[in-house]
């Protein structure tokens, strides 16, 4: 094997000398602040200098690639979530939350607006991460992945948990048919028996200063949940404003916190 | 030095080469077996009958070695039964899975454009009828302002058609679109944002208004009522006024 230093120099056709003019123009080295990738170091400021390659872990372990060990199901709880913020802002540009036009907008979605399933990526969506939400959590129980160091992840994972099942309940009551008003009646009817805040909740009772009752039905839990003493116009409001922009804004953040603990506690998975 | 990067000349058993695989008819057939078929079901075959009844044009491979789709069938019939390596190469695997996602996603954006334009919209139309002739005294109407963005008025002479009858105006203002208000003390529509007037004929005589009003379409329906269509519009300073369909004489 003859050790031979030959200079190859590439024939240089219409593409090649296109994208050199290209990769020098001031618009493209602004957007990327490394050089070509054609060395190691390059091709690891690809990643380093680009904010969103720069979310992916250095290395992974083998087990955080194997399907049957994690179910993806973590990565398809976060797909899903992506999925539902894109639909559910589409719907906000048809739907208005109020007892006029609530229900005529939902059946509006269907019928008088193109791919009327719209809607139905957006309520099959949230059932979808419904279950896969529970179905990771059952994966990081079964695999042990709740162990310290990862126990402050794990109670992440379950408040993310309550604000899933409430961004359903939420949901749940927009579309203002017979089966949300009811649904969502009587799921607040639990909030009358909060303790203490709940009018016939344990305690309320003893909020009492003499004959003046501290807690009653317009100031309780439940007021404060559908701001009115029933379901109607004030409910439909709040929910939609929670469902839309407060418990989402809640879950992103929490999502950021819970992806960087995932790094920060030794990656997806696997044992420690 | 330049030989090992190259793949070692392909022996009998070795690996399609990514070239034969453009060669369909070659590789189609063995297919199924692929990729990690078990060893019994890549038996010994005999010579590929099927395909070496069709020759195709002369394909170079990888090593650079020109081979026919009769010969390539004939390698890959006598694939070690034992080799495991696969016939979609990953190179091969992922740019379909690359080619399918760019198409879903193009599709998706595609889709979510055409979801902007409803097909159905919750606005007045732009024919209506708003009466019989009857029904209106002279002057400016004001009923079917907020409803439909029209004031009908009955003029005794109008300026163009010197004759009594309709006409319509449409309540855009020609300054910047507000909706002027009829103040019928002083005979005049005035614009509450930027104060251009108007007079009932439509003319602007005050304010930072180009342009006077423009007028729609009036005629008369065949049960008798106005029909009024804003689809078609009147420009006084385009000589438009003069149209008969402007102006209803009665």
């Amino acid at each position: 094997m003859a050790t031979e230093t030959k200079t190859v120099k590439p024939q240089e056709g219409y593409g090649t000398r296109f994208w050199n003019w290209l990769t020098e123009t001031q618009v493209w080295t602004s957007v990327f602040r490394h050089e070509r990738p054609n060395t190691d170091r390059n091709r690891v400021l690809v990643m380093l200098s680009n904010v969103f390659l720069h979310l992916h872990p250095v290395r992974i372990r083998k087990s955080g690639v194997k399907l049957r060990y994690t179910w993806c199901m973590g990565g398809l709880s976060f797909f899903l979530f992506l999925v539902l913020t894109f639909t559910g802002l589409l719907l906000m540009f048809y739907y208005r939350p109020t007892l006029e036009y609530a229900y005529s907008d939902i059946v509006g979605l269907r019928e008088h607006v193109p791919l009327g399933i719209m809607r139905e990526i957006h309520r099959w969506g949230a059932h979808a991460m419904v279950i896969t939400v529970w179905l990771h959590m059952f994966r990081v129980f079964m695999t042990g992945s709740y162990k310290p160091p990862r126990e402050f992840n794990w109670s992440i994972g379950v408040i993310m948990l309550v604000l899933t099942l409430l961004l359903s309940f939420t949901g749940y009551l927009l579309p203002w048919d017979q089966l949300a008003i009811w649904a969502i009646t009587v799921g607040s009817n639990m909030a009358r028996a909060t303790p203490f805040l709940g009018h016939e909740g344990p305690g309320a009772a003893l909020l009492a200063l003499g004959d003046v009752k501290l807690i009653h039905a317009a100031d309780d839990a439940r007021f404060a949940l559908l701001g009115g003493t029933f379901v109607g116009e004030g409910a439909l409001l709040r929910f939609y404003v929670l469902h839309c922009v407060g418990l989402p804004l809640g879950i992103a953040v929490l999502m950021a916190v819970h992806f960087w603990r995932v790094r920060k506690d030794g990656g997806i998975s696997g044992p420690l | 030095m330049a030989d090992e990067t190259k793949p070692p000349a392909p022996p009998a058993s070795a690996p399609v080469p990514p070239g034969a695989s453009a060669d369909k008819p070659a590789s189609a057939p063995v297919a199924p077996s692929a990729p990690v078929a078990p060893a019994a079901a890549v038996a010994p075959k005999p010579p590929a009958p099927p395909i070496a009844a069709k020759p195709a044009a002369p394909a170079v491979d990888l090593a650079g070695k020109t081979t026919t789709a009769a010969a390539t069938a004939a390698k890959i019939s006598s694939r070690d039964p034992d080799d495991s390596s696969p016939l979609v190469t990953r190179r091969i695997w992922l740019g379909m899975a690359w080619g399918a996602f760019s198409a879903a996603s193009a599709a998706a954006l595609a889709a979510t454009g055409r979801f902007m334009f409803p097909n159905v919209l919750n606005e007045p139309p732009a024919q209506f009828k708003v009466g019989f002739p009857a029904d209106f005294g002279m002057g400016v109407d004001e009923r079917f302002k907020e409803s439909n963005g029209v004031w009908i008025v009955r003029t005794a002479d109008d300026i163009v058609h010197r004759a009594s009858g309709f006409y319509v105006l449409n309540t855009t203002c020609t300054h910047l679109g507000c909706t002027p208000n009829f103040l019928a003390a002083e005979s005049k529509f005035k614009c509450p944002c930027h104060g251009s007037g108007f007079r009932p004929t439509g003319i602007n005589f005050e304010g930072p208004a180009p342009r006077p009003l423009e007028r729609n379409r009036i005629v008369l329906a065949e049960d008798g009522q106005i029909l009024i269509d804003k689809s078609r519009k009147f420009q006084f300073e385009l000589g438009q006024w003069i149209d008969p369909d402007a102006f209803l004489q009665i």
